[in-house]
């Protein structure tokens, strides 16, 4: 899994080294975008999509989260 | 250990968490929800001579002016759905979605945040995660129980809602960078403590600040009471279920490899 973790502790003691592993921003970076786009889209049906703002017409999506757009917290009426 | 380790046991443990949240929202908010909407049936049956008052109680959806369809025919969704794999889909896509950008924020901080390991690292995030979206946000602007609030406002309480929980997400990074530099310079109780008062004195300045939602009305206070505290307790599963889940999973890779290697 993580090459970067293993290489300076490899063949070394039994006991943990203080070293934690660190992700690279770089390669994170598309990750995060892809990612935090798509959850906020996520977030956005479930809370908000025709209520406040529609997206899609009607009110399948609304009435369908409707108790967990209550109960999670989000303005629904 | 890279992005996508981080990223597919989010995933997974935000799925887990948005089935405990589903069965704990089931189990304590669907007998208020079920309240709610008898309240709010019987208060639009009571009034069709006076639509004006009629609109301020339900939601309409205007075009036909029939009120928010909570009976079990309309929209061809019935309450039954709503109530099971409705509520199941919207705490399930939630958790996955709020698993994802957890752990990704996670392994951001993974190795940054002092010498925390990175199981310790990302429940800190998590339990920051639920402070920042969750517990501030519902201090602030409460869960509203079906028959509460004016379909007219609809627009400003979201907007007023996702404002506040956008300035206490940007007030909690803030307080965490500022908290992680000084304590690199001075020290981790110094740290510690400008972030955590820096991020309650923003917070509190802008939940003063703005707008207050008070559209109760008549509603029955222990009906609302329960209301909000299954809501809270919703959220509470939820984020406590993705923190357990995720450093559970996190910790089986961050020790395998040293094993292995
Ligand atoms: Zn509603």
């Amino acid at each position: 899994m993580s090459h970067s973790v293993a290489a300076p502790l490899s063949g070394a003691t039994a006991i943990p080294a203080v070293e934690i592993p660190t992700v690279d921003l770089r390669e994170l970076a598309p990750w995060a975008l892809f990612a935090g786009l798509l959850a906020v889209l996520v977030v956005f049906f479930v809370s908000t999509d025709q209520g406040a703002v529609s997206l899609f017409a009607g009110s399948a999506i609304h009435e369908w989260v409707h108790d967990g757009r209550h109960l999670l917290g989000y303005p629904c009426h | 250990m890279n992005a996508r380790t981080f990223l597919v046991r989010g995933l997974l443990a935000g799925l887990i968490a948005g089935i405990v949240a589903f069965v704990v929202a089931f189990t304590v908010g669907e007998p208020p929800i079920d309240t709610a909407i008898g309240i709010e049936e019987a208060s639009a049956a009571e009034a069709p001579a006076e639509p004006a008052a009629d609109e301020a109680h339900t939601h309409t959806h205007a075009e036909e002016g029939h009120t928010h369809s909570h009976s079990d025919e309309e929209g061809g969704i019935t309450r039954t759905n709503q109530k099971t794999w409705g509520l199941a889909t919207a705490t399930i896509a939630i958790g996955v979605a709020l698993g994802g950008i957890i752990a990704l924020v996670a392994a951001a901080v993974a190795g940054r945040l002092g010498r925390l390991s990175v199981v310790a690292s990302t429940a800190l995030v998590t339990a920051l995660g639920f402070v920042a979206y969750a517990l501030v946000p519902f201090l602030k602007y409460p869960a509203a129980p079906p028959a509460v609030g004016s379909g007219d406002t609809i627009e400003e309480r979201t907007a007023y809602y996702f404002a506040f929980a956008l300035i206490s997400i940007v007030a909690m990074v803030a307080a965490v960078v500022l908290g992680r530099r000084l304590a690199a310079e001075r020290s981790a109780w110094t740290g510690v403590v400008v972030a955590g008062v820096g991020y309650v004195v923003v917070v509190a300045v802008a939940a003063l600040a703005m707008p207050a939602v008070n559209e109760l009305g008549d509603f029955p206070a222990d009906v609302l009471w329960e209301f909000r505290i299954s809501s809270i307790l919703t959220l509470a599963a939820l984020w406590a279920t993705l923190g357990m889940a995720l450093t559970w999973l996190l910790g089986r890779v961050e020790t395998t490899p040293r094993a292995v290697a």
